[in-house]
């Protein structure tokens, strides 16, 4: 059964000037980490909006937990978790204070669903009496996933919970929603980070208000319809010049230490040809071999 | 990319009260180098940042920057430098041309060529059609890319670049990098920060600080080798992780 559904969502700014959501359906199967994966713009973040009822949408229905998102609000309201991309907690308040207070609003207690973020909180616990707003980066975004959790939440809105942190915070914020999906709560998670896609069941990759593709990771690479290459030789600013104006190449872009490319015609024999023209041009060190694509990969192919 | 140096930093530290936000650190840099500032949230980035831009002074240490001292000559290092951030760069509320003519008349260019710039930016850009918008209409990355272009505008010896490709689409993150590689090559020296672990790749060194020291300093090619790992991703996870400063 699905806890999230929408059916061809339109959302217009500015009179309709501006197409901020463009007749997106998709559904959240319960108990399902699902992942909206897309660049800043795309559309992600009205999409959240409209499904915590905090926006009506132009056209089209949706509905959380089968309540619609327009007629049944107060429902939806009581029973979601809702972390927005920005940080929305009080300021002013401690940290033990937020949690309270969220507690008391959605009318439960801290101590009665203590254990669905006791691993989360324990964190938090030694600065429990400091201000939030003088909390760090990685503690404010730890603190405003207790408030989202503390009523129990059927479904869980995560927007953008990782931009702008690094590396190993992200990593740790990830194995923090593992935890919580063992705890049967159904998540939608925003990111503009390709790489965390692989860490979803599902995913739907959106830009400029559509959605692209939405299947399982593994899925979406088998999908990627050409054979994809890696090349790396020791100049790789002049590789890159070079590969774009080969014609033998369809497309090439930079991929961390390798340039991932296609093929116009896809054989071996354009392998071997691409080899011999490198040597002539005096590469050293060349490597090229087939690769799988990444979600990155597929989300490039996707936009031309 | 030359062994000439542009960025000189030996001991720079900065103290409030009792925390050490950047601890002795030490490094250089060279005329047009794509040089990588990683490092964890809070590892003291944005402090040194500050210093190196004259924005902040030290509390002990030394640094140049293009030759001038970060202590008694941050005027002319500000005329020196270019500066761009995710967070601001750009005002939203003037048109990408007036955008173009304010900062580019901040940093002294004269009418004559101020016009031949901005006609030039907007041509290589493509924003024709974008010249008398507002900023707030365009998209996130082509106000990157517009960014960019105008904290160059002045030629600089180095451009500061903080985060500059959060949460822009792949194919115009790719975009972002061509025009840095384009202003490397023309002989500006990139220091730039990233949470993007792929972007490490494109710098000729990075260093990677953790709780405000330079923990690892090298080639991605070196760093990789030292630490036994086939992307930068892991080399910053092996630093970066032991970290027990997490903040902004």
């Amino acid at each position: 059964m699905a806890d999230v559904v929408l059916n061809n969502i339109v959302k217009t700014y500015n009179k309709g000037e501006v197409k901020a959501v463009n007749n997106v359906s998709f559904e959240v199967n319960k108990g399902e980490l699902f992942g909206l994966i897309g660049a800043d713009g795309a559309g992600k973040t009205s999409i959240f909006r409209i499904l915590t009822t905090l926006l009506l949408p132009n056209s089209g229905t949706a509905s959380v937990n089968g309540f619609d998102v327009v007629k049944d609000y107060k429902a939806i309201r009581k029973n979601v978790g809702y972390m927005p991309g920005k940080f929305s907690l009080y300021q002013d308040l401690s940290v033990e204070e937020n949690l309270n207070f969220f507690a008391t609003v959605f009318n439960t207690t801290v101590t009665e669903n203590y254990d669905l973020v006791k691993n989360i909180y324990v964190q938090l616990e030694p600065f429990k009496n400091r201000r939030s707003g003088k909390l760090s980066g990685g503690m404010k975004q730890k603190l405003a996933l207790c408030c989202a959790l503390i009523h129990r939440p059927t479904v869980l809105f995560l927007d953008e919970p990782t931009t702008g942190v690094d590396a190993v915070s992200r990593r740790e914020f990830w194995e923090m929603l593992k935890g919580l999906k063992q705890q049967g709560i159904t998540i939608l998670v925003s990111t503009p980070y390709m790489d965390e896609a692989t860490l979803c069941e599902r995913i739907a990759l959106i830009q400029n208000g559509s959605i692209m593709s939405i299947d399982t990771p593994d899925e979406i690479v088998k999908q990627f319809p050409e054979n994809l290459f890696a090349v790396r030789a020791d100049n790789m600013s002049r590789l890159l010049n070079m590969l774009r104006s080969n014609k033998q190449i369809k497309s090439c872009f930079s991929f961390g230490d390798f340039h991932h490319i296609t093929f116009q015609d896809d054989n071996e024999l354009s392998q071997n040809k691409l080899i011999q023209t490198l040597q002539e041009a005096r590469f050293k060190d060349i490597e090229l071999k087939h690769i799988t694509p990444t979600i990155e990969d597929c989300f490039i192919k996707l936009m031309n | 990319m030359t062994s000439e140096v542009v960025i000189k930093a030996d001991k720079l530290t900065k103290r409030f009260g009792d925390f050490i936000a950047t601890n002795e650190v030490t490094f250089e840099v060279y005329v047009g180098e794509i040089f990588g500032f990683l490092g964890a949230n809070g590892a003291g980035k944005t402090t040194a940042m500050k210093m190196l831009c004259g924005l902040s002074k030290p509390s002990s240490g030394n640094a140049t920057i293009a030759g001038f001292d970060i202590y008694k000559q941050t005027e002319e290092i500000k005329k020196n430098i270019g500066y761009m951030s995710q967070k601001f760069s750009l005002y939203e509320d003037l048109t990408v041309i007036e955008n173009i003519q304010f900062f580019g008349g901040i940093y002294g260019l004269s009418d004559k060529q101020l016009k031949a710039k901005s006609n030039e930016l907007i041509e290589t850009l493509g924003l024709q059609n974008e010249a008398k918008k507002l900023v707030t209409s365009l998209p996130l990355g082509w106000k990157q890319k517009l960014a960019f272009s105008v904290a160059v505008i002045h030629e600089p010896k180095i451009v500061f670049l903080d985060e500059p490709t959060g949460g822009v689409d792949p194919v115009t993150r790719r975009q972002f990098w061509d025009l840095i590689y384009s202003a490397a090559d023309r002989g500006i020296t990139i220091f730039v920060t990233t949470h993007y672990m792929d972007e490490a790749e494109y710098c000729n060194r990075v260093s990677i600080m953790v709780d405000g020291v330079i923990r690892a300093l090298d080639t991605p090619a070196n760093l990789k080798r030292q630490y036994s790992a086939t992307l930068m991703d892991e080399v910053f996870y092996e630093l970066a992780r032991g970290a027990k400063r997490k903040s902004d």
